[in-house]
Protein backbone atom coordinates (compact mmCIF):
# COMPACT_ATOMS: atom_id res chain seq x y z
CA UNK A 1 0.00 0.00 0.00
CA UNK A 2 3.07 2.26 1.21
CA UNK A 3 5.04 1.37 -2.31
CA UNK A 4 1.48 2.47 -3.96
CA UNK A 5 1.13 5.39 -2.33
CA UNK A 6 4.97 6.64 -3.08
CA UNK A 7 4.60 5.98 -6.57
CA UNK A 8 1.80 8.18 -7.30
CA UNK A 9 3.22 10.92 -5.52
CA UNK A 10 6.20 10.23 -7.53
CA UNK A 11 4.29 10.32 -10.47
CA UNK A 12 2.32 13.29 -9.49
CA UNK A 13 5.07 14.93 -8.69
CA UNK A 14 6.60 14.07 -12.24
CA UNK A 15 3.80 15.04 -13.99
CA UNK A 16 3.81 18.55 -12.26
CA UNK A 17 6.69 19.60 -13.31
CA UNK A 18 5.96 18.73 -16.91
CA UNK A 19 2.99 20.21 -16.45
CA UNK A 20 4.64 23.53 -15.60
CA UNK A 21 6.96 24.15 -17.30
CA UNK A 22 7.64 27.38 -15.99
CA UNK A 23 6.42 30.62 -14.11
CA UNK A 24 7.33 34.19 -13.54
CA UNK A 25 7.01 36.34 -10.50
CA UNK A 26 6.87 40.21 -10.94
CA UNK A 27 7.31 42.34 -7.45
CA UNK A 28 7.56 45.35 -5.79
CA UNK A 29 10.99 46.04 -4.43
CA UNK A 30 9.88 47.05 -1.10
CA UNK A 31 10.57 50.24 1.14
CA UNK A 32 12.33 51.86 -1.39
CA UNK A 33 10.91 55.08 -4.15
CA UNK A 34 9.09 53.00 -6.34
CA UNK A 35 11.42 52.86 -9.33
CA UNK A 36 12.40 48.86 -9.56
CA UNK A 37 10.55 45.96 -9.56
CA UNK A 38 12.15 42.38 -8.89
CA UNK A 39 11.27 39.43 -11.46
CA UNK A 40 12.00 35.81 -10.51
CA UNK A 41 11.26 33.00 -12.75
CA UNK A 42 11.79 29.26 -12.66
CA UNK A 43 12.32 26.81 -15.55
CA UNK A 44 13.72 23.99 -17.05
CA UNK A 45 14.90 26.52 -20.03
CA UNK A 46 18.84 27.34 -20.33
CA UNK A 47 18.90 30.51 -21.49
CA UNK A 48 15.36 33.15 -21.23
CA UNK A 49 14.98 36.51 -22.93
CA UNK A 50 13.24 39.18 -20.65
CA UNK A 51 11.10 41.70 -22.31
CA UNK A 52 9.24 44.35 -20.59
CA UNK A 53 5.94 46.31 -22.96
CA UNK A 54 7.37 49.54 -23.69
CA UNK A 55 4.09 52.85 -23.75
CA UNK A 56 3.08 51.45 -27.17
CA UNK A 57 2.53 48.29 -26.14
CA UNK A 58 6.05 47.06 -28.12
CA UNK A 59 8.03 44.31 -25.97
CA UNK A 60 11.52 45.15 -25.63
CA UNK A 61 14.10 42.64 -24.37
CA UNK A 62 15.94 44.12 -21.34
CA UNK A 63 17.69 40.69 -20.26
CA UNK A 64 19.21 37.97 -22.69
CA UNK A 65 21.09 35.77 -21.03
CA UNK A 66 21.02 31.95 -18.67
CA UNK A 67 17.87 31.02 -17.25
CA UNK A 68 19.91 31.24 -13.78
CA UNK A 69 20.39 33.11 -11.07
CA UNK A 70 16.54 33.36 -12.07
CA UNK A 71 15.91 36.78 -10.31
CA UNK A 72 16.47 40.21 -12.78
CA UNK A 73 16.00 43.96 -11.01
CA UNK A 74 14.51 46.38 -13.01
CA UNK A 75 15.04 49.74 -12.22
CA UNK A 76 14.84 53.34 -12.95
CA UNK A 77 11.49 53.22 -13.41
CA UNK A 78 8.04 55.23 -13.29
CA UNK A 79 6.71 55.13 -9.93
CA UNK A 80 2.55 53.70 -9.21
CA UNK A 81 2.87 53.03 -13.43
CA UNK A 82 1.82 49.10 -14.47
CA UNK A 83 4.80 47.28 -16.11
CA UNK A 84 4.27 44.27 -18.40
CA UNK A 85 7.11 41.57 -18.68
CA UNK A 86 7.06 38.89 -21.09
CA UNK A 87 9.68 35.89 -20.58
CA UNK A 88 10.67 33.40 -22.98
CA UNK A 89 11.82 30.59 -22.15
CA UNK A 90 14.20 29.28 -24.90
CA UNK A 91 13.64 25.24 -25.09
CA UNK A 92 16.18 22.82 -26.57
CA UNK A 93 15.70 21.82 -30.20
CA UNK A 94 13.50 19.44 -28.94
CA UNK A 95 11.14 21.18 -26.65
CA UNK A 96 8.56 24.15 -27.21
CA UNK A 97 9.78 27.64 -26.79
CA UNK A 98 7.56 28.62 -23.33
CA UNK A 99 6.55 32.58 -23.02
CA UNK A 100 5.35 33.78 -19.60
CA UNK A 101 3.53 36.80 -18.70
CA UNK A 102 3.12 38.95 -15.73
CA UNK A 103 2.85 42.50 -14.70
CA UNK A 104 3.33 44.75 -11.38
CA UNK A 105 3.56 48.65 -10.21
CA UNK A 106 5.85 49.68 -8.42
CA UNK A 107 4.96 51.47 -5.57
CA UNK A 108 6.64 54.88 -3.15
CA UNK A 109 7.52 53.67 0.34
CA UNK A 110 7.41 56.06 2.93
CA UNK A 111 10.73 54.93 4.98
CA UNK A 112 13.80 53.11 3.95
CA UNK A 113 13.95 50.59 6.13
CA UNK A 114 17.49 49.75 5.14
CA UNK A 115 18.34 53.30 6.96
CA UNK A 116 16.71 52.34 9.90
CA UNK A 117 19.93 51.80 12.04
CA UNK A 118 21.26 54.75 10.67
CA UNK A 119 18.76 56.39 11.83
CA UNK A 120 18.32 55.45 15.66
CA UNK A 121 21.84 56.02 15.84
CA UNK A 122 21.64 59.43 14.39
CA UNK A 123 18.68 60.21 17.07
CA UNK A 124 20.53 59.05 19.81
CA UNK A 125 23.72 60.91 19.07
CA UNK A 126 21.09 64.16 18.24
CA UNK A 127 19.69 63.53 21.47
CA UNK A 128 22.82 63.72 23.58
CA UNK A 129 24.15 67.14 21.89
CA UNK A 130 20.96 68.92 22.25
CA UNK A 131 20.48 67.30 25.93
CA UNK A 132 23.90 69.03 26.43
CA UNK A 133 23.48 71.84 24.69
CA UNK A 134 20.34 72.48 27.15
CA UNK A 135 22.62 71.45 30.27
CA UNK A 136 25.36 74.12 29.19
CA UNK A 137 22.52 76.62 28.87
CA UNK A 138 21.57 75.83 32.56
CA UNK A 139 25.24 76.98 33.34
CA UNK A 140 26.95 73.10 33.31
CA UNK A 141 30.60 73.38 32.74
CA UNK A 142 31.90 70.79 30.52
CA UNK A 143 35.90 69.86 30.33
CA UNK A 144 37.18 70.09 26.31
CA UNK A 145 40.88 68.47 26.33
CA UNK A 146 43.24 70.90 24.61
CA UNK A 147 43.70 71.21 20.99
CA UNK A 148 47.37 72.29 20.90
CA UNK A 149 46.25 73.53 16.52
CA UNK A 150 43.77 75.92 17.67
CA UNK A 151 45.70 76.83 20.87
CA UNK A 152 48.16 77.73 17.80
CA UNK A 153 46.48 80.43 16.60
CA UNK A 154 47.55 83.48 18.46
CA UNK A 155 50.96 82.23 17.96
CA UNK A 156 50.69 82.07 14.31
CA UNK A 157 48.94 85.17 14.60
CA UNK A 158 51.54 86.94 16.60
CA UNK A 159 54.44 86.29 14.78
CA UNK A 160 52.97 87.26 11.59
CA UNK A 161 52.47 90.60 13.18
CA UNK A 162 55.87 90.58 14.47
CA UNK A 163 57.36 89.77 11.27
CA UNK A 164 54.55 92.09 9.09
CA UNK A 165 54.09 89.43 7.13
CA UNK A 166 50.23 88.86 6.17
CA UNK A 167 48.35 85.65 7.08
CA UNK A 168 47.00 83.47 4.37
CA UNK A 169 43.95 81.59 5.08
CA UNK A 170 42.66 78.51 2.03
CA UNK A 171 39.41 77.70 2.59
CA UNK A 172 39.84 74.05 0.82
CA UNK A 173 38.85 73.57 -2.46
CA UNK A 174 35.14 72.62 -1.91
CA UNK A 175 32.28 74.51 -2.41
CA UNK A 176 30.18 75.91 0.28
CA UNK A 177 27.71 73.02 -0.04
CA UNK A 178 30.93 71.26 1.88
CA UNK A 179 30.11 71.04 5.60
CA UNK A 180 34.10 71.31 5.87
CA UNK A 181 34.10 74.59 3.99
CA UNK A 182 31.76 75.45 6.14
CA UNK A 183 33.53 74.52 9.47
CA UNK A 184 36.48 76.72 7.92
CA UNK A 185 34.82 79.43 7.18
CA UNK A 186 33.80 79.83 11.11
CA UNK A 187 37.42 79.31 12.03
CA UNK A 188 37.94 82.02 9.56
CA UNK A 189 35.77 84.01 11.59
CA UNK A 190 37.44 83.85 14.85
CA UNK A 191 41.38 84.01 12.81
CA UNK A 192 39.93 87.48 11.11
CA UNK A 193 39.24 89.08 14.81
CA UNK A 194 42.26 88.32 15.64
CA UNK A 195 44.01 89.43 12.50
CA UNK A 196 42.25 93.00 12.79
CA UNK A 197 43.17 92.73 16.64
CA UNK A 198 46.74 92.94 15.64
CA UNK A 199 46.35 94.60 12.36
CA UNK A 200 47.83 91.45 10.46
CA UNK A 201 47.12 91.78 6.52
CA UNK A 202 44.92 88.28 6.17
CA UNK A 203 44.83 87.10 2.93
CA UNK A 204 41.73 84.23 1.59
CA UNK A 205 42.16 82.89 -1.95
CA UNK A 206 39.08 81.16 -2.94
CA UNK A 207 38.09 78.66 -5.51
CA UNK A 208 34.88 79.26 -5.80
CA UNK A 209 32.60 82.42 -6.20
CA UNK A 210 30.09 81.45 -3.37
CA UNK A 211 32.87 80.77 -1.20
CA UNK A 212 34.30 84.17 -2.11
CA UNK A 213 31.15 86.02 -1.16
CA UNK A 214 30.60 84.44 1.96
CA UNK A 215 34.25 84.66 2.74
CA UNK A 216 34.20 88.15 2.54
CA UNK A 217 30.71 88.49 4.76
CA UNK A 218 32.72 86.75 7.28
CA UNK A 219 35.86 88.80 7.56
CA UNK A 220 34.22 91.86 6.97
CA UNK A 221 31.82 91.32 9.95
CA UNK A 222 34.91 89.73 11.97
CA UNK A 223 36.43 93.62 11.73
CA UNK A 224 33.34 95.56 12.42
CA UNK A 225 33.10 92.94 15.43
CA UNK A 226 36.80 94.07 16.40
CA UNK A 227 35.99 97.92 15.90
CA UNK A 228 38.09 97.96 12.57
CA UNK A 229 35.88 98.14 9.87
CA UNK A 230 38.29 100.71 8.45
CA UNK A 231 41.23 97.57 8.15
CA UNK A 232 39.18 95.46 6.35
CA UNK A 233 40.76 94.90 2.54
CA UNK A 234 37.91 93.47 0.40
CA UNK A 235 40.46 93.11 -2.27
CA UNK A 236 42.82 90.62 0.09
CA UNK A 237 39.73 88.40 0.09
CA UNK A 238 39.51 86.92 -4.03
CA UNK A 239 38.20 84.41 -6.51
CA UNK A 240 41.33 82.98 -8.13
CA UNK A 241 40.49 79.88 -10.31
CA UNK A 242 37.66 77.06 -9.70
CA UNK A 243 40.56 74.86 -11.56
CA UNK A 244 41.93 72.40 -8.89
CA UNK A 245 46.00 72.56 -9.79
CA UNK A 246 45.29 76.27 -11.28
CA UNK A 247 44.26 77.53 -7.56
CA UNK A 248 47.01 75.65 -6.04
CA UNK A 249 49.55 77.26 -8.56
CA UNK A 250 48.04 80.29 -7.71
CA UNK A 251 48.23 79.78 -4.22
CA UNK A 252 51.89 78.78 -4.28
CA UNK A 253 52.70 81.83 -6.51
CA UNK A 254 51.33 83.76 -3.32
CA UNK A 255 53.19 82.18 -0.71
CA UNK A 256 56.71 82.41 -2.79
CA UNK A 257 56.16 85.75 -3.87
CA UNK A 258 54.39 87.27 -0.53
CA UNK A 259 55.99 85.05 2.17
CA UNK A 260 53.17 84.71 4.87
CA UNK A 261 53.98 84.53 8.02
CA UNK A 262 51.24 81.86 8.75
CA UNK A 263 49.65 79.42 6.58
CA UNK A 264 46.13 78.10 7.50
CA UNK A 265 44.83 75.17 5.28
CA UNK A 266 41.27 74.49 6.55
CA UNK A 267 38.58 72.71 4.56
CA UNK A 268 38.24 70.27 2.46
CA UNK A 269 41.90 69.33 0.62
CA UNK A 270 42.40 66.50 -2.14
CA UNK A 271 45.36 65.52 -4.30
CA UNK A 272 47.06 69.23 -4.03
CA UNK A 273 46.95 69.45 -0.10
CA UNK A 274 50.65 68.49 -0.49
CA UNK A 275 51.68 70.74 -2.78
CA UNK A 276 50.24 73.57 -0.62
CA UNK A 277 52.00 72.07 2.71
CA UNK A 278 55.65 71.60 1.11
CA UNK A 279 55.56 75.12 -0.65
CA UNK A 280 53.77 76.86 2.79
CA UNK A 281 56.97 74.75 4.70
CA UNK A 282 59.86 75.74 1.94
CA UNK A 283 58.79 79.40 2.91
CA UNK A 284 59.82 79.25 6.53
CA UNK A 285 56.13 79.75 7.48
CA UNK A 286 54.25 78.89 10.93
CA UNK A 287 51.44 76.27 9.33
CA UNK A 288 48.36 75.07 10.45
CA UNK A 289 46.38 72.12 8.22
CA UNK A 290 42.36 70.76 9.25
CA UNK A 291 41.03 68.25 7.33
CA UNK A 292 37.94 65.33 7.15
CA UNK A 293 39.69 63.96 4.18
CA UNK A 294 41.27 60.88 6.02
CA UNK A 295 43.37 60.06 3.15
CA UNK A 296 45.24 63.68 3.31
CA UNK A 297 45.57 63.77 6.65
CA UNK A 298 49.48 62.22 6.64
CA UNK A 299 50.83 64.84 3.74
CA UNK A 300 49.54 67.35 6.26
CA UNK A 301 51.02 65.61 9.31
CA UNK A 302 54.65 65.60 7.80
CA UNK A 303 54.54 69.09 6.51
CA UNK A 304 52.62 71.55 8.74
CA UNK A 305 53.35 72.67 12.38
CA UNK A 306 50.25 71.81 14.03
CA UNK A 307 47.00 69.65 12.27
CA UNK A 308 43.13 69.08 12.95
CA UNK A 309 42.18 65.57 12.32
CA UNK A 310 38.90 64.76 11.56
CA UNK A 311 36.06 66.15 14.02
CA UNK A 312 38.65 68.44 15.25
CA UNK A 313 37.99 71.15 12.24
CA UNK A 314 34.02 70.78 13.26
CA UNK A 315 35.05 71.19 16.62
CA UNK A 316 37.20 74.28 16.09
CA UNK A 317 34.41 77.01 16.40
CA UNK A 318 33.24 75.80 19.21
CA UNK A 319 36.55 75.49 20.98
CA UNK A 320 37.51 78.70 20.02
CA UNK A 321 34.35 80.94 20.52
CA UNK A 322 34.13 79.34 23.91
CA UNK A 323 30.45 79.47 23.83
CA UNK A 324 29.22 77.39 26.54
CA UNK A 325 26.58 75.91 23.92
CA UNK A 326 28.52 75.12 21.45
CA UNK A 327 31.18 74.14 23.89
CA UNK A 328 27.79 71.46 25.08
CA UNK A 329 27.75 70.17 21.92
CA UNK A 330 31.21 68.54 21.65
CA UNK A 331 30.47 66.72 24.70
CA UNK A 332 27.49 65.40 22.49
CA UNK A 333 30.19 63.97 20.14
CA UNK A 334 32.39 62.52 22.79
CA UNK A 335 28.90 60.70 23.88
CA UNK A 336 28.81 59.11 20.20
CA UNK A 337 32.33 57.99 19.91
CA UNK A 338 31.18 55.87 23.42
CA UNK A 339 28.23 55.13 21.88
CA UNK A 340 30.63 53.56 18.72
CA UNK A 341 32.41 51.68 20.75
CA UNK A 342 30.01 50.09 22.43
CA UNK A 343 28.49 49.29 19.31
CA UNK A 344 31.42 47.66 17.92
CA UNK A 345 32.13 45.74 20.71
CA UNK A 346 29.10 44.13 20.98
CA UNK A 347 28.88 43.62 16.92
CA UNK A 348 32.28 41.73 17.79
CA UNK A 349 30.60 40.01 20.28
CA UNK A 350 27.35 39.06 18.61
CA UNK A 351 29.48 37.38 14.80
CA UNK A 352 31.62 35.66 17.60
CA UNK A 353 28.26 33.79 19.03
CA UNK A 354 27.11 33.47 15.76
CA UNK A 355 23.80 35.73 15.92
CA UNK A 356 24.50 37.41 12.41
CA UNK A 357 21.32 39.64 12.79
CA UNK A 358 23.31 42.49 14.27
CA UNK A 359 25.56 43.32 11.99
CA UNK A 360 22.65 42.63 9.23
CA UNK A 361 20.81 45.17 10.85
CA UNK A 362 23.77 48.21 11.27
CA UNK A 363 24.95 47.17 7.39
CA UNK A 364 21.38 47.73 6.00
CA UNK A 365 20.39 44.39 4.79
CA UNK A 366 16.30 44.26 4.23
CA UNK B 1 15.09 90.38 10.06
CA UNK B 2 18.41 90.51 8.32
CA UNK B 3 19.19 88.18 10.45
CA UNK B 4 16.32 85.76 11.04
CA UNK B 5 15.70 84.98 7.72
CA UNK B 6 19.24 83.28 6.71
CA UNK B 7 18.72 80.86 9.78
CA UNK B 8 14.70 79.71 9.26
CA UNK B 9 16.32 79.04 5.66
CA UNK B 10 19.10 77.38 6.89
CA UNK B 11 16.41 75.68 9.49
CA UNK B 12 14.14 74.45 7.23
CA UNK B 13 16.42 72.97 4.32
CA UNK B 14 18.39 71.23 6.83
CA UNK B 15 15.31 69.75 8.28
CA UNK B 16 14.04 69.01 4.85
CA UNK B 17 17.32 67.22 3.40
CA UNK B 18 17.47 64.84 7.06
CA UNK B 19 14.02 63.95 6.44
CA UNK B 20 14.50 63.49 2.25
CA UNK B 21 17.25 60.90 3.55
CA UNK B 22 14.86 58.63 4.75
CA UNK B 23 11.79 59.04 3.08
CA UNK B 24 11.48 57.60 -0.16
CA UNK B 25 7.95 58.76 -1.61
CA UNK B 26 7.45 62.00 -3.32
CA UNK B 27 7.43 65.17 -2.59
CA UNK B 28 10.76 64.30 0.11
CA UNK B 29 12.25 61.98 -2.88
CA UNK B 30 12.70 64.77 -4.83
CA UNK B 31 13.68 68.05 -2.65
CA UNK B 32 17.24 67.03 -2.31
CA UNK B 33 17.62 66.82 -6.42
CA UNK B 34 15.12 70.33 -6.27
CA UNK B 35 17.91 72.24 -3.71
CA UNK B 36 21.02 70.84 -5.39
CA UNK B 37 19.56 72.19 -8.67
CA UNK B 38 18.83 75.82 -6.72
CA UNK B 39 22.35 75.14 -5.25
CA UNK B 40 23.63 75.22 -9.03
CA UNK B 41 21.67 78.17 -9.98
CA UNK B 42 22.85 79.86 -7.44
CA UNK B 43 26.54 79.52 -8.37
CA UNK B 44 25.83 80.42 -11.95
CA UNK B 45 25.09 83.75 -11.01
CA UNK B 46 27.71 83.84 -8.07
CA UNK B 47 30.43 82.69 -11.21
CA UNK B 48 29.90 87.07 -11.68
CA UNK B 49 31.11 88.20 -8.93
CA UNK B 50 33.89 85.68 -8.79
CA UNK B 51 35.21 87.18 -12.52
CA UNK B 52 34.61 90.66 -11.41
CA UNK B 53 36.96 90.03 -8.42
CA UNK B 54 39.37 88.21 -10.81
CA UNK B 55 38.97 91.39 -13.17
CA UNK B 56 40.14 93.89 -10.13
CA UNK B 57 42.78 92.29 -8.23
CA UNK B 58 44.83 91.33 -11.37
CA UNK B 59 44.32 94.87 -12.64
CA UNK B 60 44.91 96.51 -9.34
CA UNK B 61 48.31 94.87 -9.50
CA UNK B 62 49.17 95.40 -13.14
CA UNK B 63 48.10 99.12 -12.35
CA UNK B 64 50.58 99.21 -9.51
CA UNK B 65 53.04 97.42 -11.33
CA UNK B 66 53.32 95.00 -8.41
CA UNK B 67 56.25 92.04 -8.20
CA UNK B 68 55.75 89.98 -11.25
CA UNK B 69 53.23 91.81 -12.40
CA UNK B 70 53.41 90.70 -15.93
CA UNK B 71 52.57 87.13 -14.31
CA UNK B 72 48.81 88.51 -13.74
CA UNK B 73 48.82 90.03 -17.57
CA UNK B 74 49.55 86.75 -18.71
CA UNK B 75 45.98 85.67 -16.36
CA UNK B 76 43.89 87.93 -17.55
CA UNK B 77 45.41 87.73 -21.22
CA UNK B 78 44.67 83.99 -21.23
CA UNK B 79 41.63 84.84 -19.56
CA UNK B 80 40.09 86.63 -22.43
CA UNK B 81 41.44 84.79 -24.95
CA UNK B 82 40.16 81.43 -24.10
CA UNK B 83 36.70 83.58 -23.68
CA UNK B 84 37.01 84.89 -26.90
CA UNK B 85 37.56 81.68 -28.73
CA UNK B 86 34.96 80.35 -26.82
CA UNK B 87 31.98 82.48 -27.59
CA UNK B 88 33.24 82.59 -31.28
CA UNK B 89 33.41 79.22 -32.72
CA UNK B 90 32.29 76.82 -29.50
CA UNK B 91 33.47 74.01 -28.27
CA UNK B 92 33.51 70.76 -29.23
CA UNK B 93 29.71 69.93 -30.35
CA UNK B 94 28.79 73.33 -29.53
CA UNK B 95 28.55 76.33 -31.99
CA UNK B 96 29.56 79.66 -31.14
CA UNK B 97 28.50 83.20 -32.28
CA UNK B 98 30.22 82.51 -35.45
CA UNK B 99 29.50 78.68 -36.06
CA UNK B 100 32.03 76.10 -35.51
CA UNK B 101 34.69 77.83 -37.52
CA UNK B 102 35.53 75.09 -40.26
CA UNK B 103 37.84 76.87 -41.13
CA UNK B 104 39.97 76.76 -38.29
CA UNK B 105 39.33 73.80 -37.39
CA UNK B 106 40.79 72.51 -40.76
CA UNK B 107 43.72 74.24 -39.84
CA UNK B 108 44.15 73.43 -36.31
CA UNK B 109 42.58 69.92 -36.01
CA UNK B 110 40.16 71.27 -33.27
CA UNK B 111 38.07 73.70 -32.83
CA UNK B 112 40.44 76.99 -31.03
CA UNK B 113 38.86 76.30 -27.28
CA UNK B 114 39.66 72.79 -27.71
CA UNK B 115 43.18 73.40 -29.14
CA UNK B 116 44.13 75.65 -26.76
CA UNK B 117 42.37 73.16 -23.47
CA UNK B 118 44.46 70.16 -25.34
CA UNK B 119 47.51 72.11 -25.75
CA UNK B 120 48.20 74.51 -23.16
CA UNK B 121 45.77 74.26 -19.94
CA UNK B 122 46.49 70.40 -20.15
CA UNK B 123 50.45 70.40 -20.59
CA UNK B 124 49.93 73.09 -17.45
CA UNK B 125 47.78 71.49 -15.57
CA UNK B 126 49.50 68.05 -15.80
CA UNK B 127 52.84 69.62 -14.84
CA UNK B 128 51.18 70.85 -11.64
CA UNK B 129 50.06 67.38 -10.30
CA UNK B 130 53.35 65.75 -11.95
CA UNK B 131 55.48 68.32 -8.73
CA UNK B 132 53.40 65.95 -6.56
CA UNK B 133 55.92 63.46 -6.92
CA UNK B 134 59.00 65.24 -5.74
CA UNK B 135 57.40 67.18 -3.03
CA UNK B 136 56.27 63.70 -2.03
CA UNK B 137 59.68 62.30 -2.09
CA UNK B 138 60.63 65.15 0.71
CA UNK B 139 57.80 64.75 2.75
CA UNK B 140 59.25 61.42 3.06
CA UNK B 141 62.03 61.96 3.58
CA UNK B 142 61.78 64.19 6.50
CA UNK B 143 58.74 61.92 7.97
CA UNK B 144 60.87 58.98 7.81
CA UNK B 145 64.25 60.90 10.13
CA UNK B 146 64.35 58.74 13.19
CA UNK B 147 63.80 60.96 16.08
CA UNK B 148 61.74 59.05 18.17
CA UNK B 149 60.81 55.80 18.99
CA UNK B 150 57.28 56.22 17.26
CA UNK B 151 59.31 57.65 14.05
CA UNK B 152 61.45 54.28 14.43
CA UNK B 153 58.15 52.87 13.67
CA UNK B 154 56.76 54.73 11.47
CA UNK B 155 60.39 54.37 9.55
CA UNK B 156 60.21 50.84 9.82
CA UNK B 157 56.70 50.30 8.35
CA UNK B 158 57.11 52.45 5.93
CA UNK B 159 60.18 50.61 4.70
CA UNK B 160 57.96 46.98 4.76
CA UNK B 161 55.60 48.70 3.02
CA UNK B 162 57.66 50.17 0.19
CA UNK B 163 59.54 47.13 -0.33
CA UNK B 164 56.07 45.20 -0.24
CA UNK B 165 55.11 47.02 -3.13
CA UNK B 166 57.99 46.71 -5.33
CA UNK B 167 59.14 43.11 -7.32
CA UNK B 168 62.05 43.56 -5.34
CA UNK B 169 60.49 43.06 -1.61
CA UNK B 170 58.76 39.96 -3.19
CA UNK B 171 61.80 38.26 -4.50
CA UNK B 172 63.50 39.26 -0.93
CA UNK B 173 61.75 37.01 0.96
CA UNK B 174 60.74 34.89 -1.64
CA UNK B 175 62.31 31.74 -0.42
CA UNK B 176 60.44 31.81 3.15
CA UNK B 177 58.41 27.98 3.70
CA UNK B 178 54.97 28.02 3.58
CA UNK B 179 54.38 28.23 7.04
CA UNK B 180 56.39 31.78 7.02
CA UNK B 181 54.57 33.12 4.23
CA UNK B 182 53.15 36.17 6.75
CA UNK B 183 56.32 37.10 6.89
CA UNK B 184 56.60 37.73 3.03
CA UNK B 185 57.14 41.13 2.54
CA UNK B 186 54.05 41.51 -0.23
CA UNK B 187 51.65 39.85 2.78
CA UNK B 188 53.15 41.83 5.36
CA UNK B 189 52.45 44.80 3.21
CA UNK B 190 48.87 43.55 2.75
CA UNK B 191 48.18 42.83 6.18
CA UNK B 192 49.71 46.57 7.57
CA UNK B 193 47.48 47.96 4.82
CA UNK B 194 44.22 45.80 5.66
CA UNK B 195 44.01 46.32 9.55
CA UNK B 196 46.23 48.62 11.32
CA UNK B 197 46.32 51.24 8.69
CA UNK B 198 42.08 51.09 7.68
CA UNK B 199 41.66 50.65 11.37
CA UNK B 200 43.43 54.05 12.14
CA UNK B 201 41.22 55.65 9.05
CA UNK B 202 38.28 54.38 9.59
CA UNK B 203 38.46 56.04 12.95
CA UNK B 204 38.97 59.22 11.41
CA UNK B 205 36.19 58.58 9.35
CA UNK B 206 33.68 57.75 12.73
CA UNK B 207 34.87 60.81 14.51
CA UNK B 208 34.85 63.04 11.68
CA UNK B 209 31.36 62.02 10.75
CA UNK B 210 30.14 62.85 14.48
CA UNK B 211 31.43 66.07 13.71
CA UNK B 212 29.60 66.71 11.17
CA UNK B 213 26.37 65.74 13.03
CA UNK B 214 27.45 67.94 15.72
CA UNK B 215 28.27 70.66 13.49
CA UNK B 216 25.09 70.36 11.25
CA UNK B 217 23.18 70.27 14.02
CA UNK B 218 24.45 73.59 15.49
CA UNK B 219 23.92 75.43 12.05
CA UNK B 220 20.70 74.25 11.50
CA UNK B 221 19.42 75.45 15.47
CA UNK B 222 21.14 78.09 15.17
CA UNK B 223 23.73 78.13 17.59
CA UNK B 224 26.82 78.60 15.23
CA UNK B 225 26.09 81.76 12.89
CA UNK B 226 29.94 82.61 12.11
CA UNK B 227 29.02 81.32 8.71
CA UNK B 228 26.94 83.78 8.11
CA UNK B 229 29.00 86.77 9.02
CA UNK B 230 27.77 87.22 12.88
CA UNK B 231 27.10 85.60 15.35
CA UNK B 232 24.69 88.12 16.95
Amino acid sequence: MKGLLLTTLLFLIVLACYASPGTMNVQDVPWDEGKALNITWQTPADSIILQRADSLGVWQTIFSGPALPAAYSDRDLIPNKSYSYQLIAIGSADTDTLIVRASAKPREQWFYMHKLSFLIILVIVSLAILIYIQRARMGKEFYIRRISGLDSMEEAVGRATEKGKPILFVPGIGDLDDIQTIASLTILSQLAQRSAEYDTELIVPCRFSMVLSAAREVVKEAYLKVGKPDSYKEERIFYLTDDQFGYVAGIDGIMVREQPAANFFLGSFYAESLILAETGFSTGAIQTSGTAQASQLPFFVVSCDYTLIGEELFAASAYLSRDPQQLGSLKGHDFGKLLTIILILAGVITEIVGWHWFKAFFEGVQ
Amino acid sequence: MKRNLPLFFAFFCGLLVIVSEFIPHRPFSLMIDTLQEWFMIISGFAIILGQISLFQSNINKIKQKDSGWMFYLAGLISFILMLIVGMFWGTQETGGLFGHGTALQARLGMKPFDYLFEFAYMPLSSTMFSLLAFFIASAAYRAFIIRSFESNLLMLTAVIVILGRTSFGSMLTGWLPQGLRFWHLPNLSDFIMEYPNSAAQRAIMISAALGIIGSSLRIILGIERSYLGSDK
